[in-house]
């Protein structure tokens, strides 16, 4: 019956030549091209540390369960690997390889050690594999994790970007929509604008949708919020930047757009809008 | 008992409510200014919920209807500096106060009253 003492037994004992022998696998794995994102010592260190780490949780727990707490700093070293490999551009494949690189060199120790036994070499090359595919499949799923943050992260970026609220003169905002609406950027859109007029004191705001490519009805509901929620704070709204294309969509959806101040330009909308707060305009 | 305290000013009442509405102190505070609207025949009223962070349909409904009761007493409600967050919920809530003037801070609503009053029959407030 193989247990985990004789693969970390073996480990142990064999570390310099499994660590030779799989820093050349990788080496060839990785290839030239990918030479350049990760130094040889760099490779080297994350080697030894992780062959360390390995004999360190065979000695403490059960090979069957990665996820006990014997396994955690295996675990944490795994996920770290996976971020730095992701933050160097490699792909998915390339970092599980780091891994799966491993098992050649593994066997072969572990065939010296067993000799002739057949039976127990097979078994132990079995333990030694599904150990590894689990570690492998770690690496995988935690590079997929990273992955996915930066997605999510890059996604409220690109809502807060594409947001400004801009300040036309004393007294006026305006708020240049680019892109579709849906619920969630409205809300943030609407949060954004309300925080600025509180902010600035301003009383007319001109949501200008010339970015926006579609109007259907569930935008046209989220414009018709925003405004009544400038309303309700005291301040005007003028929705500017209506396409001709738009305008007809609006009526043959039969949206009501009857008390909201609409302009076909932001530039009719400002000049509505310093009407309205006193200021004459005139050329000297 | 908890109460809101109604403030008159000249022509004016200004009612600032400053602690968490709950359902009795709301209708209390219908009472009162109803009554004191009556009583100093005033023009306008100012409500500030610049301190009110949250809102319930309850509260909304009871801010229209206010509105409503002073106009039938011939005073016009202003509403004055709502927060970001509760005109979102009011409309969430589907209350959009129709017929309620609003506006950012106590002196602009107050300016919004004074122009009312000079034009007499409230026509700067119906926008």
């Amino acid at each position: 019956m193989p247990t985990q003492s004789t693969l970390g037994a073996v480990l142990r004992k064999r570390r310099d030549t499994i660590m030779a022998q799989w820093n050349q696998e990788q080496q060839r794995e990785i290839g030239a091209a990918r030479a350049a994102r990760l130094s040889a010592e760099e490779l080297a260190r994350q080697c030894a540390q992780f062959l360390d780490l390995l004999v360190q949780a065979c000695q403490a727990g059960s090979i069957e369960d990665i996820s006990s707490h014997e396994w955690t700093p295996m675990r944490e070293f795994l996920d770290s690997l996976s971020r730095e490999r992701l933050l160097a551009s490699f792909a998915a494949d390339e970092t599980a390889t780091f891994i799966f690189s491993l098992k050649r060199p593994i066997f072969d120790a572990l065939r010296s050690e067993s000799g002739a036994d057949a039976d127990e070499l097979a078994a132990d090359v079995w333990t030694a594999t599904v150990l590894l595919d689990k570690l492998g499949l770690h690496t995988v799923k935690s590079f997929q994790r990273s992955r996915e943050e930066i997605i999510n992260r890059q996604q409220q970026e690109m809502l807060e970007l594409s947001t400004p609220v801009v300040k036309l003169w004393d007294g006026i905002l305006a708020l240049p929509m680019i892109g579709t609406l849906d619920s969630a950027r409205t809300q943030i859109v609407m949060e954004s604008l309300l925080q600025k007029i509180v902010e600035t004191g301003s009383q007319i705001a001109i949501v200008d949708i010339t970015g926006v490519p579609t109007v259907d009805t569930l935008v046209a509901q989220h414009l018709l919020k925003t405004v009544t929620a400038l309303r309700l704070m005291g301040a005007e709204c003028i929705i500017s930047g209506v396409r001709p294309q738009i305008a007809q969509t609006i009526v043959h959806l039969g949206v009501d757009l009857q008390g909201v101040t609409t302009k076909a330009n932001l530039a009719d909308a400002l000049a509505l809008a310093l009407r309205r707060s006193g200021v004459e305009l005139r050329k000297l | 008992m908890e109460r809101i305290a109604i403030l008159r000013m000249g022509e004016f009442l200004l009612v600032t409510i400053q602690v968490e509405m709950h359902d009795q102190l709301a209708l209390r505070l219908q009472d009162d200014l109803t009554q004191a609207i009556a009583r100093h025949g005033s023009r306008g009223v100012l409500i500030d919920i610049s301190a009110l962070e949250m809102v319930d349909s309850f509260i909304g409904r009871m801010i229209a209807d206010i509105s409503g009761m002073a106009r039938i007493l011939d005073a016009r409600t202003v509403l004055v500096g709502m927060q970001p967050a509760v005109a979102i919920t009011l409309v969430e809530l589907g209350l959009s106060l129709p017929g309620v003037a609003t506006a950012l801070n106590v002196e602009r609503g107050m300016q919004l009253l004074r122009s009312a009053q000079e034009s007499n029959d409230g026509a700067a407030l119906q926008r």
